[in-house]
């Protein structure tokens, strides 16, 4: 298996910190694995993610992306080549569904016939007709749509890496569910890395093949989930485990 | 009044145009000069502080003060009336275009930017049509200030609707103070509606 992504002792402070965001963080990413990074508010998990895409430079270390330092590589090419979805969405409101999906393929140049193809393609995997769906603008959809469509436009040029700031934040829990269905579904049928960040410790045991817990800009574990509820690392891991538990106790008691 | 009008409809129509010249002349300069100092303003938050900073002080000298002083440099008449314009200009459409540009969702030009879009690319693509609303609105708040202070720009020479009015005040001929007023109000009212409907097209 090829290393996806390579953190060597990454360090991130930022101005008028005392703390550094990310400490001297080291650790490799298999292509194909589901990475979700766990952590409260504050934690560094994402800023650990924007390093990757370098909308943050780290103050030391280096970042590999498939053997190659990214500090060398030009950003704009390099955030083309990497799928990008915000918890906010993003999508471009004064541009229909279609061009939001099909701005990567379009800045990369792809002809015309391609990118509609692409876009046609996308949009039915994710479960809106191209022809209901295309014309329409982000304000017209509901917000597991919109997210959707975000999913939609960060894979349009087929990125090996795709990188997920809380997407699913500020979604309902029920839709919420679903999509994590879907992007689990979505992530078995091809052979792409994620990086998920989120501070949903279910969500990033479900999603996971292996989670990165993060706590004051340091990495606590960094493990399978199995591995994580079996042998936490410590105190704070073994804690964060029991409010899990502790949280499906409470719903046994309505049983 | 009527009387006037029917006797002089000539130099009043000339007026009024020469008058609609001298706003449309500097809207043209302003809108170029004042994209090229938004894009410049957008590198950096020093350069846009320093340049509102000047363009604010400079808009609060009085017209006639700053007519005056550029009186040396290019003598009297429309060249020195259509620079104070765009000068003044400067302040009213370069604090509404930033404005407009910074109000744009911060998610969204993030989303643009990690999407790999040069910073070109997101001013271009992204902030300049999701900011088109303020953009007008400057351009409204600008041009009614033009026709206005295009008024006192006869002073110097400059023609418009101006000298109508200033003649009047100078030989207390109260039809002619009545209509040179009036037409610079009636302009003003027309291109703010003019612009009020862009803006409701666009937007």
């Amino acid at each position: 298996m090829a290393r996806a992504i390579e953190f060597q002792n990454v360090t991130k402070t930022f101005r008028g910190s005392s703390q550094n965001a990310v400490n001297h963080v080291s650790f490799t990413i298999e292509e194909g694995e589901f990475i979700t990074i766990l952590g409260s508010s504050g934690c560094g998990k994402t800023t650990l993610l924007k390093m990757v895409n370098r909308l943050y430079e780290p103050d030391n270390g280096k970042i590999f992306l498939f053997g190659e330092d990214i500090s060398a590589v030009d950003v704009v090419q390099l955030r083309r080549r990497i799928g990008y979805v915000i918890q906010q969405i993003g999508l471009f409101p004064h541009m229909t569904v279609g061009s939001n999906i099909a701005m990567v393929p379009n800045l990369l140049k792809w002809e015309k016939e391609k990118t509609n193809a692409r876009v046609d393609q996308l949009l039915t995997m994710i479960g809106l007709e191209p022809v209901e769906y295309k014309n329409r603008y982000p304000a017209q959809l509901s917000g597991g749509q919109q997210q959707r469509v975000g999913l939609a436009r960060a894979l349009a040029a087929d990125p090996k890496i795709m990188l997920m700031d809380e997407p699913f934040g500020a979604i309902d829990s029920i839709t919420r569910l679903r999509l994590q269905d879907e992007l689990l579904a979505l992530h078995r049928g091809m052979k792409k890395t994620f990086l998920f960040v989120t501070h949903d410790i279910e969500e990033a045991f479900k999603l996971g093949t292996k989670v990165i817990i993060m706590n004051e800009g340091n990495i606590l574990q960094f493990d399978t989930p199995e591995r994580i509820i079996s042998h936490p690392a410590d105190e704070f891991v073994t804690s964060l485990v029991n409010s899990a538990k502790a949280k499906e106790e409470f719903w046994e008691k309505f049983k | 009044m009527i009387d006037y009008i029917t006797a002089h409809y000539d130099d009043l129509a000339k007026a009024a145009l020469e008058h609609l010249q001298i706003v449309l002349v500097t809207l043209a300069i302003s809108l170029v000069a004042a994209a090229c100092l938004t894009i410049i303003c957008s590198y950096s938050s020093k350069i846009t502080k320093f340049t509102l900073g000047l363009f604010s002080m400079v808009y609060s000298i009085p017209s006639l003060a700053l007519f005056a002083l550029l009186i040396p440099l290019t003598g009297l008449g429309k060249t020195t009336a259509i620079t104070v314009l765009v000068i003044y200009n400067q302040y009213l459409l370069l604090q509404n275009f930033l404005a407009g540009l910074d109000e744009v969702d911060q998610s969204i030009v993030e989303a643009a930017a990690g999407m790999g879009m040069t910073p070109v690319e997101v001013l271009v693509k992204i902030k300049l049509p999701l900011s088109k609303g303020a953009f007008i609105a400057g351009i409204r708040i600008a041009m009614v200030a033009t026709v206005s202070i295009a008024t006192i720009a006869a002073s110097i020479n400059a023609g418009g609707l101006g000298t109508i009015l200033f003649d009047g005040l100078r030989t207390m001929n109260s039809a002619k103070i009545f209509w040179g007023s009036l037409l610079s109000a009636l302009l003003a009212v027309f291109i703010d509606w003019l612009l009020g409907f862009a803006e409701r097209i666009w937007k």
